[in-house]
């Protein structure tokens, strides 16, 4: 098999349009990706055909809703290498990282315990863990990255000690695009007993993740980045970890049985899932991955290197142009400054040329500070991209100059 | 295109270069600091108020060509105001910036400032413009409390 990406852009609707009279070009699906038809479609099917509340009624529309649920999990976890019950469904990578910061976190986290992160964290991968630091009297430490953005290992592995209680890592920067050498680091971790919580947002849009291989603890990510309705997102966990953690909300779903002297909890994954759950958004991000498995993903992966390396080397074109985040191994992200031109200029010079691109720090202000600029400008491509976006980027960008010259 | 020429006309870009009033003045009696967290923009507005009058002004920050333009052009329009006008030029100001893009602005009201009319056509950016006033704003009131756009 092999990978056509002219042919896939037809597969998102979105993209078939005109902004400020220029053909759309979108270049920021690392903060969220277009949606295919067929996303679109098992969508307004489900809410067409098959919707009512799940795990309730005992009639037919409540058991297709069912079935389309666990469905949809079970995809995900045949996606990643796991079993569904070690999938349980949440909003988004921020809500899983805080569920497991207010479980596993407050469980195993002691006063003067050491909870470790890297200098490339998106703020949902910090916060939480302050958060939970500062009530426990624990300490945040962060593995430090060098100037091209990759995590500097033999500091990383010096900072695991008998503190740390657990290890929070990025797979892949979100501003950067740099692709941590997760696997090692999880080897690392576990070497001194330190479980591993990987945040998978920027990973799983890009290539094969395998939760068995990296031997992650927990692994999270959103759908809305996998091509997926936003409002659903993904925790996995070791089933012994699960198994171990209290709940996180109460309500209904995540029970056995409730009386007011005494509420029994229900088995994992139920348990961390109270409340009626996105169903739709569940059944949305299964059939993205039905569509993301009916391509050849090595493929995908090969195309969008090539199109990093073109998009890398244009961009060196443009005078007093520096791209943040150079690191070896990087998905199909760009950070760039442009001398004496503010990204938010950049970015609303660009939009009129219907150019969509993010500027800003990305959620990401340690990282910002750490190379010294306020804000990047940041292209992220994504498999519906192809080089004539490149060439638009390059246009516009020759614009900016114009205007600032 | 012209919405884009609108937006950064040439004593925007000029500020933006060479933004004038930079750095805390000498003797300077209230300051606030503003930010804007959706680019992670800050700013800090220096003043020397003496006899409710605006007598010197300075800021210090680093932002966008919209943010810092309006930041230059707010000192020098403020610089020797009564507190009084320069309360009224920042109500005027909010009201330029937000009001209908296709509505005629007046230019013997604006003065210089009018060039950020073409704010209107950006709704995203009208926070860059006003971050400043808003900070100047804070500053004269001696709340104290970092401002923020959101």
């Amino acid at each position: 098999m092999s990978f056509d990406a002219e042919r896939a852009r037809k597969d998102f609707p979105i993209l078939d349009q005109s902004v400020h009279g220029r053909p759309l070009v979108f270049l920021d699906s690392a903060a969220s990706a277009q949606k295919p038809q067929s996303v679109i479609d098992a969508v307004s099917h489900l809410y067409s055909r098959d919707y009512a509340n799940v795990h309730r009624g005992v009639y037919e529309l409540s058991l297709r809703a069912t079935l389309a649920l666990e469905g949809a999990r079970e995809k995900v976890a045949t996606f990643l290498g796991a079993s569904a019950r070690d999938i349980v469904f949440v909003r988004n990578a921020t809500e899983a990282i805080n569920l497991v910061a207010r479980t596993f976190g407050r469980v195993h986290v002691g006063p003067g315990d050491e909870v470790l992160v890297t200098h490339m964290e998106h703020h949902a991968n910090i916060v939480p863990w302050q958060m939970v630091c500062e009530e426990i009297g624990a300490r945040l430490r962060v593995a430090p990255i060098d100037d091209s953005g990759e995590l500097i290992l033999e500091e990383f592995e010096k900072l695991l000690s008998p503190r740390t209680k657990i290890a929070a890592l990025s797979h892949v920067s979100n501003a950067l695009g740099t692709v941590n050498p997760a696997q090692e680091m999880v080897r690392m971790a576990h070497d001194r007993g330190v479980p591993v919580l990987l945040d998978g947002a920027q990973a799983v849009p890009h290539g094969r993740v395998d939760v068995g291989a990296l031997d992650c603890d927990f692994y999270v990510f959103s759908g809305h980045k996998l091509f997926g309705p936003s409002g659903i997102g993904i925790l996995y966990g070791k089933p012994e970890r699960l198994e171990a953690m209290p709940p996180f909300l109460g309500g209904g779903e995540m029970i056995l049985s409730v009386s007011f002297e005494k509420t029994t909890y229900a088995g994992v994954p139920h348990r961390f899932e109270a409340g009626t759950p996105d169903i739709a958004g569940a059944v949305g991000l299964g059939a993205a991955i039905d569509y993301l498995e009916s391509l050849d993903l090595d493929a995908v992966a090969e195309y969008e290197r090539e199109l990093l390396a073109y998009a890398t080397e244009r961009l060196r074109e443009i005078d007093g142009l520096r791209i943040i985040g150079t690191a070896a191994h990087k998905i199909a992200v760009i950070s760039f400054v442009l001398d004496g031109v503010h990204p938010h200029d950049i970015g609303t010079i660009l939009d009129q040329e219907g150019i969509a691109l993010r500027t800003g720090h990305h959620c990401a202000q340690p990282l910002m500070e750490r190379f010294g600029v306020p804000a990047t400008a940041r292209a992220s491509f994504a498999l519906y991209n192809t080089r004539s976006d490149v060439d638009a980027l390059l246009a516009g960008l020759r614009r900016v100059r114009e205007v600032f010259a | 295109m012209s919405e884009l020429r609108e937006l950064y006309q040439s004593v925007i870009l000029d500020h933006n270069k060479k933004p004038r009033n930079t750095g805390e003045p000498e003797g300077a009696n209230r300051s606030a600091e503003g930010h804007n967290p959706l680019c992670g923009d800050r700013l800090t507005v220096h003043l020397v108020v003496e006899d409710d009058v605006v007598r010197n002004v300075g800021f210090v920050g680093q932002g966008c060509a919209i943010s810092t333009a309006s930041a230059s052009l707010m000192t020098e329009a403020i610089k020797g105001k009564p507190v009084e006008e320069v309360e009224r030029l920042f109500d005027s100001f909010h009201e330029l910036v937000t009001s209908d893009p296709t509505a005629e602005v007046d230019p013997t009201r604006y003065g210089k400032l009018a060039v950020f009319a073409g704010v209107r056509e950006f709704p995203m950016r009208v926070k860059c413009a006003t971050l400043c006033w808003h900070t100047m704003h804070s500053a004269l009131e001696g709340a104290g409390q970092p401002v923020s756009t959101e």
